[in-house]
Parts: C-alpha cells; structure tokens; sequence
C-alpha cells in the first residue's frame, strides 16, 4: 500500500483567521495512499479539523490560506474551479460528521437525501438509483430500508443516523472518507459497531479513510497511521505502532501518559456500616395527569440497592438511558423517588428531619458540564464560598481562610477569586466546581461525568487533582461515567448498570479481569485497553479475547 | 475595550440625543409650546421658526420637544409598569410550576392572543383614553409577553447544572431564585426592554395619531400628525417633522436593540 | 400527523375560551350598570329593564357569562347603539375591506422579503447583506401613519397620480377599488418587508452553520441547490410562523392606516365606537379580531410540518 502514489499530498499547508492573523493550522504536511487508514489526532484547537475541511475546499469564510498545496489525485485543490470541486465532491471524497443529530436534513425523506449524490454523479434511472439505495440501506445494517427510504431522520436514533449518513457517502464509492470524529456523540457499545461498519464498508470499496479524532485509544486501533497535531501544528507522525510503543515528541509522550489507566487496587479499613447505603430505589418520570389523556410515566430507575463504604470511590458505568445519572440525582437528593431508601450513617433520611441536613452539609457533587454549573454572574470566590454559608459557627475569617486553603488546594491559588467563570479555561473551571464540592469538607461526594468534558490531557490532570485529593481528605465517593478507561483508573468497586438496573457488581479487578454479564462483556470489548511499556509508550490490548459480536 | 458595534453607536447616538431633548425641553424649549399666535399661522421654516408654525401658530421645533419628553416619559414608565408587572408574574409561574403555572400561563397566552394594540385599545375604552390611562393601558397589555420571556427563562435556567449545584449546597428554594435565577434574567430582560421601549413609544405614537392618547393642546409627535393631516397640502412640514422623529427614535432602538442582543445573547453570538 | 392536528386543534380551545372570558370581564370592568351602558343615551327604562332581563342581570356572573357565551355561539354580539345595526353582520362587512388589504400587502412583502432575506444570509457580511439589512431596518423603524402620509404627499399630493382619500367597494367599480388601495398596501407592504427581511435572514444563518448543509456541499450540490433544496426549507418555518403574528398584529392595528385613508375599515370601526363608547361593538370587534388571531395561528400552525416533519413527533 505504501508503495503506490499517494491519493491525497497535503503539503504545507498554512491557514490563518482573517482578521487576528492568529495561524490555525501551521506549516502542515501529510499524505494518505490510496486503500489506507490514516488517523489525525489533537485536542480541541489542534486545527486538526480545518485541516481535514480543507481537504475539500470548506474552509470557513473567517479563514485565509496562507501557503500550501493539496493534491488529490494529482490534482491541486487549492486552485480548482469550482465546477471541477463540486464534481470530485460526493464523487470522489465523502465526508462523515460528529453529530448524527443535524447533519442529516430534517426535512427532507432519507431516500430523496441518498438519491442526490447519485443523481448529480452517475447516470442511472430513478429505479436503478432506488435498487442500489435499498442495497446499501441494508448493507449498513437499517432493518427496514423500504420504511427507511420514505422515512424523515428524526425517526432514527443517533446510532441509526449515523448508519444512514455511512451509507449516503458511501453510495458513490469514493475513493476518499473524511471522517471527522465519526463516533464520538455516540454510546460506547454503538461507537464501536459504527466504527467496525465504517472500516468493513471502506476496505470492501478499497476507500481510504482520513480519521479525525481526539482518541488516541480509537485511532489506533484502526488507523495505519497516525498524524498527531498540537495548536495548529503537526509535532509527529509516522506508524501507529512506532507512535504508541516510541513516542518522540513530549506532547504525543504527554497525550499517551494522559491514556487512563489502573493502578494497583488499594485496600481500605473495614467499616461496620456502610457510609451512604441505598436500598431498593425507584425513581419514576413523567406521569401527570394531562388535560386530555393521562401520559404514561416511564419508570427510570428499577429498584436500585448499593452501598459506599467510607473512603470508597465506586463506580457507576452505562450507556446513556442507563439511568446512571437519575441515580447520582437521586442519591444527591434532586430527584424524589418514588419508593426505596437512602441511609447516611446507618440513619434513614427524611427530608424533615436534622439527619438530612447532616447528609445534605455532607453530599456533596460535582457536575458533568463546567460550563453550566457554574452560575455566570458570579466571581470565583463567591462561587467557591458560597456553600459555607451554610456552616453554623463559622466566622468571616475562617471562612476566608478556608477559601484560600481550597483554592490553592485545586491549584486555583492567586487572583482567581477574582475572575469569572467566562475568564476561565474547561480544566479550570472544572477545578472549581471541585473546590466549591470538597469546600465543606464533605464526607461524600457525587460525581457526575466530571471529566467526560474536558479534553485529553486536561482530563488526565483533573481525574489527578481529584485522586489526590480523595486521598487526602478521605471523603467517598459516587462517580458516574460513561467511560471505562477512566472508570478503570479511578474505582475501587465497579456498578454496572443498564435500563434502570444494576446488571453487574463487584471490585474493579473483578470486573474487567473476569465479566460476568454479557452486557459488561459487550461494554468492555467496545473500548481497547492499555498498558504502559517501559520506555514511556503505551501498548494497545484487547480487554477480552474474542470480541462480542453486536 | 475595543470600539462599539457601528449599530451600537449609531442607535445609542439617536437615543442619547433623544434623552437631551427630552431633558432640556422641561427646562427650556425655544417658544412656548402651549402659545397660540395667530399672526404666524402655517408660517414656513424660517430663522424665527427653525421648523415652521402649525395652524394656531405655534412653534413645531417647541412643541416636538415637549413631545419628546411626553413620549419618552410615558414610554419609560409604561415598560416600567410592564417589566415590573410581568417579572413578578413570570418569575412566580416560573418558580410554583405544576397546574398553577399552567393555568396563568394559559391566561397568559390568551391575552396574548389580542394582537398588537387591540388590547390597548379595549383597555382604553375602560380606562379612559389620557396620559395615566395610556401608560395603564400599554403596560397591562405589553406584560404578557415579559411574563412569558421571564417565565421560559426560569425554566430554563432551572435546568442549568448550577440550579442543581445550589440544591445540593443546600440553598432554600428562595435563596436560589434570588441569588442565582432572577440575577440571571437581567441580561434577557434589559433585551427585551429595550424593544419595548420602542414598541410603546410606536403604540403612543398609533393611539395620539388616531386620537385616543394624550388629549391636545398637549403635543405628543402621534397628535402632531394627526393635526397635520387637514394642512398637509399647504403646510408640508407639519407631516414631515413629527414623522421623522418618531422614526428617527425608532430606528435608535432597533439599532441598539440589535446590538444588545448580539452582545448579550451568546446564540446569536455564535452566528456572527 | 392526525394526532398532532387534533392535540393543536383542541389546545385552541381553552384559548378561544379565555379570550371570550376576558372581554366578557372587560366590559364588566367598567363602573355603572352594563345594561345602560349597553343601550347608551337614548335608552328608556322599559328597555333597560328588558336588556337586564335577557343578560341575566339579576342572576349570579358566571350565568350571566353563560348567557352571553351562548349567544355569541348563536353569533349574536348584540346590537349597535349608534347604528341600531346588528353587529356581527357590521364587523363582516368592514372586516372584509381591511382584510383586502392586509392579506395582499403580507403575501407580497413575503413574496419580495423571503428571498432576499436568504439572499443576504448567504451573501452574509458583504455589502449586499449590509444594504438589505440596512434598508429592512429603516423600513421597520417608519410608523406605518407616517409612511402612508409620506405616500399620500409623493403620489397624491404632488405626482397625481393615485387618489388621495376614501374607499370604492372593488365590487362596485373595479378599476377605482384598486386605485383606492394601492397606497394603503403599498405601506403596509413596504414595512413588514423590514420585519420579514430580517427574520429570513436570522433564520436561515442559524440553519446554513448546521453540518447537513455542508454535508450537501460535500456531495457536489451547487450553491444554488445547497441554499434552495436544504437551507430554505429548513430555514423558512420560523418566517412562517412570523408571517402569522404579522397577519395578525395588522389586523389588530390597522386603524392607523386606515385613518390615514379614511377607509371604513374594521379598524376605524373599533376605534370611532370607542369614540361613541358603543360597548358592544367594541366588545364584537376585539372578540371577532382575537378570534381570527387565534384561527390564523392555528392555520400556520398546523402547515408548519411541512418545514419541519419533527413538530409531528412528540
């Protein structure tokens, strides 16, 4: 493969934004041959995207280029006429998107949206095309392609969507697939069939495929090579393997050392009682009496049972529609159940009573989005304080001086009190949501996707920061995460949970050494592991030996 | 600070112009604008008349400044009325939700149901078509939409992560409106008020043109007009001053009012 | 489809309800005895004491709301004081000529705003979107009595060329009927494409920044097919929606323009029985207006799938 010309010379390519002059994608050389499976990875910022558009002529209109060749073909894009652009487009170089949700037309049948690159690139009839349509619609897995083809996308599910889109591109069979984090909006299990799909359909058509990605893991996994680029730049490229086993640029080292991973299971002081201890919860939603029919509730939550020792980290992993979060929103005390009970302290808690304000000053949470739980009107310092308010007997001073401890505690120290939310950085402001958690000293802390946000390498120094400081202060804590990679680096007991109930339960080790439940089986043999090798990379394994199959 | 959208500092140069005249006009205007002179009827732009006399003589440059500031006046404290009215109303159904929110949201919704000044002018029958009767008027008729703004802004920011972190903090239900919420539905609000501002002094303008606002020797720019009509052959500036101020104003609001929303609304920002 | 039709039917109804109980209320508001305000000077006490009996006077409030919501179902608002006419047949006559003219004004400044709305998203930041945009402003920011005395000055006044005041029904004299409302269209018209101009345009960034219009670029689509077959579409149901409250909110407000021609509008209508404090005119116009509104809104409401199978789904 290697041997052959390349399809697509991308050669120093420069772009810049128009009016700040700020350089976006920098000096920026790579190539794909034909047949081959090339991953481009980065962190938001790396350009890595505007590279990849680039490729095709969509370059937003704030954007200039500067210098650069990309040849296709043999031929230069840079410089095509558009009559000619429009014809390699669809034809020739197929594009997939992040988010299944919009980039398919709501209002237009999925039949009539596949029938378009058809009608516009080969010379068929209006049968021919809806022949090979159906063809294609089963290929990529649609049950129903004759329903599918009179149907609008809203009727499909992400997973489906994403289908749809894979078999709208790869109908005219193009040479080359941009595929701009093809999987990432969706659930891990789905990521994976999609992702298999992508490769089976690419390699059948002998299409390349240019993957852009922030997951290193993924982009291994599949990719032949890899290009790794940081702020605009291209820092290393070459074979995955060399680039995972002997890593040479410090930002790949950093960005492998950033992979989650295990440390050696720790053993905690027996406890007679639990700390926070959960028994039989039902959370149902929905349900009101409507004005004109009464609306079906759906039950989220099926009786749920767990417990939490004190100075445990236990997880809680699932898709989404798991019911992982109503269960941190319950346990937290944001969403009444409907049956069931929650002790703190072998104490059953009722709202009325003062053993719920001790759990209440207790429980604390951090929240999955830092862009939204942090009230935007509000200086750090007023938000980070804020829950002292509460402490009876503590004066302004003390107050103070706890404040200063916590912020210097998660590395927020001088003059960040003073600053907004707006002012800071993703992994900054995910700090304070921490500090603000931790600032009452709680004995129990709710995490909900805390890092699922963040980028790579921020996400490896937040999940740090809050390793360190569960140790120091030895609250537990409830983590929910969709991720098991970081699930595996943080845990000491694993919970595993599907359609509002828990499936599968038991120590970390137990659980992704030796599943039980065919659903932890299928969770874990979507997501690779791996290992550190001694000479500062990383070895890629697969958790199980024989994959699940869908 | 980098320099103000050109349509911030078009529209906040009309507007603060505005708000000078107004101000001024209380203090001092050119001639009386009250003062019939019967020897000047229907004079033409002149040096002793910058923009010419009415019917009864009276000077049109006094008179559309003392209209200015009626107009400013009661525009201001109508969307005063509207704001004040539909916060606590909306902020109410916002925080009580369940059947009680429905149930003024549906009354809501259906005197939104009157368009544009119908309802005014219904409230006006009653009320009595003047000064105290007009601003009642627009400010009872302008407050469901403010409701309803402020209303879908609690709910929404109810759904934001850090409603939820005050919950576990373990703020009272109170508290977080107070703190967190209602400081949050400033930004929307001065948006809207900003709008309204216009959308009233248009409505002003609508009812003294067709006679039903603030009863004449008084000028206001909207009863101006609407005397001008029988002379507009002969008198071509009595129908254009008046009409141009209002528009003038007008276009000072939308200016601003899209500037505002730009900066404010971080969608739109988004679309820049 | 069905489904969704009927649920938006019927969640018009405790509107319609709500709107006839408030002007039931309105007029109850004010002080004195509603069944002498309801005949006005000329009334004597026989017949006062007859309209209290049939209002239901001396019974309890909701009776008297149900008396007289049965006989607006019946379509019976009453009768004028003035004209002694009835007045549901009266509010149909004048509403008939304001409708002429709002109907036509808002189909044509859609026809004329819509495109060019899309025009200047698409061309946005250059000069073409800065004049569009410029231009629809100023239009929004002229009062619409402004604007039509502006017109009767230039093309009556001065040119001669259309006639200054009053209304011929099209009926009776073709050719002079449409003489007549040229202007009053030709205003209305003239401002709602400043309204409608930029709504198209707001709208249609927000759906040209979506992946699945570069997903249509990325198939070789011109830029013609990309704006028209996928951008429009998409981007036209919040102008759809607008079109609706513009047909509406002039209706509610076409008096203005209505003085300025002298037309015997519904407008004019409303506004002179506020003059002769003719209750129940009044009364039958707000209700007939808010009504309409509702029923307007209703229509759009339920084409709205078309843009947009999704509202369908829930």
């Amino acid at each position: 493969m290697t041997s052959s010309k390349p399809l697509l010379e991308v050669d120093g390519l420069t772009l810049r934004i128009g009016a700040s002059g700020r350089t976006v994608v920098n000096n920026v050389s790579f190539s794909v041959s034909p047949g081959e499976i090339v991953g481009i990875v980065g962190e938001s910022g790396s350009g890595k995207t505007l590279a990849a558009r680039a490729v095709m002529g969509f370059i937003p209109p704030a954007v200039r280029l500067i210098s650069g060749s990309i040849r296709f073909d043999g031929e230069e894009v840079t410089t095509m006429a558009p009559k000619r652009l429009r014809a390699i487009r669809g034809a020739k170089v197929g594009m997939v998107f992040q988010e299944p949700m919009t980039s398919l037309n709501p209002s237009m049948l999925i039949g009539r949206q596949l029938e378009e690159g058809l009608a516009l690139h080969r010379k068929l009839d209006a049968n021919g095309r809806r022949e090979l349509i159906l063809d294609m619609l089963r290929r990529v897995g649609i049950r129903d392609p004759e329903g599918a083809f009179n149907a609008y996308p809203h009727q499909y599910s992400g997973g489906m969507r994403q289908r749809i889109m894979l078999a709208s591109v790869m109908l005219l069979k193009p040479a080359l697939l941009l595929a701009d984090e093809p999987t990432t909006a969706l659930d891990a299990v789905v990521q994976r069939d999609v992702m298999e799909l992508m490769v089976d359909l690419t390699k059948e058509n002998g299409t390349a495929v240019l993957l852009i990605s922030h997951d290193l893991g993924m982009v291994a996994r599949y990719c032949s090579r890899i290009v790794v680029m940081c702020q605009g730049d291209v820092v290393e490229q070459g074979r995955s393997e060399d680039i995972l086993a002997r890593p040479q640029h410090p930002y790949t080292r950093k960005l492998l050392a950033a992979m989650p991973h295990r440390e050696p299971a720790r053993t905690l002081p027996e406890a007679a009682t639990p700390l926070v201890s959960v028994d039989d919860l039902v959370v149902d939603y929905g349900g009101r009496q409507g004005f004109f029919r009464k609306e079906q509730g759906k039950r989220a939550l099926h009786g749920i049972s767990l417990n939490v020792k004190p100075g445990e980290v236990v997880s809680v992993v699932g898709g989404s529609g798991s019911g992982k979060t109503t269960l941190g929103h319950a346990i937290a005390g944001l969403i009444k159940p409907s049956g069931g009970e929650i002790r703190f302290n072998g104490k059953p808690l009722d709202k009325s009573d003062a053993a719920w304000w001790d759990y209440r000053l207790n429980c604390q949470m951090v929240f999955q989005d830092p862009y939204s739980s942090l009230d935007p009107r509000m200086t750090i310092g007023e938000l980070v304080g804020e829950p002292l308010r509460l402490v009876k007997g503590m004066g302004a001073a003390d107050r103070k001086a706890r404040l200063q401890e916590v912020l210097s505690e998660v590395g927020l120290g001088d003059g960040f009190a003073e600053r907004y939310p707006h002012e800071l950085s993703g992994g900054q402001r995910q700090r304070v949501a921490i500090a603000r958690a931790i600032i009452r000293r709680p004995s129990f802390v709710i995490a909900d996707e805390p890092v699922s946000a963040l980028d790579v390498t921020v996400r490896a120094q937040v999940l740090e920061l809050f390793a360190e400081l569960q140790r120091k202060h030895g609250f537990s804590c409830l983590f929910i995460s969709h991720d098991l990679g970081v699930v595996e680096q943080v845990s000491d007991r694993v919970v595993v949970m599907q359609d509002g109930r828990i499936v599968e339960e038991g120590t970390r080790d137990q659980i992704f050494d030796a599943p039980q439940h065919d659903y932890t089986r299928k969770l874990l043999s979507a997501v690779p592991g791996l290992e550190s090798t001694e000479d500062g990379g990383v070895r890629l394994f697969w958790r199980l030996a024989e994959p699940e199959t869908a | 600070m980098r320099l103000p959208a050109p349509n911030a500092l078009v529209g906040g140069t009309l507007i603060g112009f505005l708000g000078i005249v107004a101000a001024v006009s209380s203090v001092w205007t050119p001639y009386d604008p009250l003062r019939l002179s019967f020897r000047a009827k229907l004079a033409a732009p002149s040096a002793t008349h910058w923009l010419g006399t009415d019917e009864f003589g009276r000077d049109v440059l006094s008179r559309l400044m003392a209209g200015a500031a009626t107009s400013v006046w009661i525009s201001l404290l109508t969307v005063a009325l509207a704001v004040s009215l539909g916060t606590v109303i909306g902020l109410f159904s916002g925080y009580v939700r369940g059947w009680v929110d429905r149930t003024i949201m549906a009354f809501n919704d259906a005197l939104l149901a009157f368009p544009g000044i119908l309802l005014a002018l219904g409230l006006l029958a009653v009320v009595g078509a003047n000064k105290y009767g007009i601003i009642l008027a627009l400010g009872i008729a302008y407050a469901p939409s403010v409701a309803r703004i402020v209303r879908g802004t609690v709910l929404s920011l109810r759904e934001r992560e850090f409603i939820s972190a005050s919950r576990v903090m373990g703020n009272s239900e109170g508290f977080t409106m107070a703190r967190h919420i209602l400081p949050n539905c400033i930004a929307p609000l001065t948006v809207l008020a900003t709008s309204m501002f216009g959308w009233v002094l248009l409505a002003e303008s609508s009812l003294s043109f067709l006679g039903l606002g603030v009863p004449p020797p008084a000028p206001t720019w909207g009863n101006m007009l609407a005397g001008s009509r029988p002379y507009i052959g002969q008198a071509v500036w009595l129908g254009i001053f008046p009409g141009l101020c209002i528009s003038l104003t007008l276009l000072g609001i939308n200016l601003l009012g899209d500037a505002l929303r730009d900066k404010l609304d971080p969608r739109m920002r988004g679309a820049r | 489809m069905l489904r969704f039709a009927l649920t938006r039917i019927l969640m018009s109804v405790p509107t319609l309800l709500i709107v006839s109980i408030s002007v039931f209320g309105l007029i109850r508001l004010i002080p004195g005895d509603p069944a002498s305000l309801m005949l006005g000077d000329l009334a004597t006490p026989a017949s006062i004491a007859d309209l209290q009996a049939r209002l239901g006077l001396d019974q309890s409030v909701p009776v008297q709301f149900g008396i007289w919501f049965g006989n607006l179902l019946k379509g019976d608002l009453g009768q004028s004081i003035n004209s002694q006419q009835a007045v549901l047949p009266l509010i149909l006559q004048r509403f008939w000529i304001s409708a002429q003219i709002v109907l036509v004004a808002v189909a044509l400044a859609s026809l004329v705003a819509v495109p060019a709305g899309v025009l200047a998203a698409w061309k946005q930041d250059t000069s073409l979107d800065l004049s569009l945009v410029a231009v629809a402003t100023l239009l929004l920011s002229i009062p619409t009595f402004w604007l039509g005395l502006l017109l009767l000055l230039f093309f009556g006044l001065k040119l001669e060329w259309l006639p200054v005041v009053g209304y011929v029904s099209i009926a009776e004299n073709p050719i002079a009927g449409i003489l007549y409302l040229i202007m009053p269209i030709m205003t209305l018209f003239l401002h709602e494409i400043g309204v409608i101009l930029r709504m198209a345009r707001a709208s249609t960034l927000e759906v040209l920044r979506l992946d699945y219009i570069t997903h249509a670029r990325a198939k070789g689509l011109t830029e013609s097919a990309v704006l028209w077959n996928h951008a429009f579409k998409n981007a036209f149901g919040p102008t759809w929606t607008l079109i609706g409250l513009v047909l509406g909110n002039l209706l509610g407000g076409i008096a203005v323009v209505e003085t300025v021609f002298t037309i015997p509008g519904l407008g004019r209508l409303l506004v002179d029985s506020i003059f002769a404090r003719d209750y129940p005119v009044i009364q039958g116009c707000m209700l007939f207006v808010a009504f309409t509104y509702v029923l307007v809104n209703l229509v759009i409401d339920l084409c709205y799938p078309i843009f947009d199978p999704r509202v369908t789904a829930q």
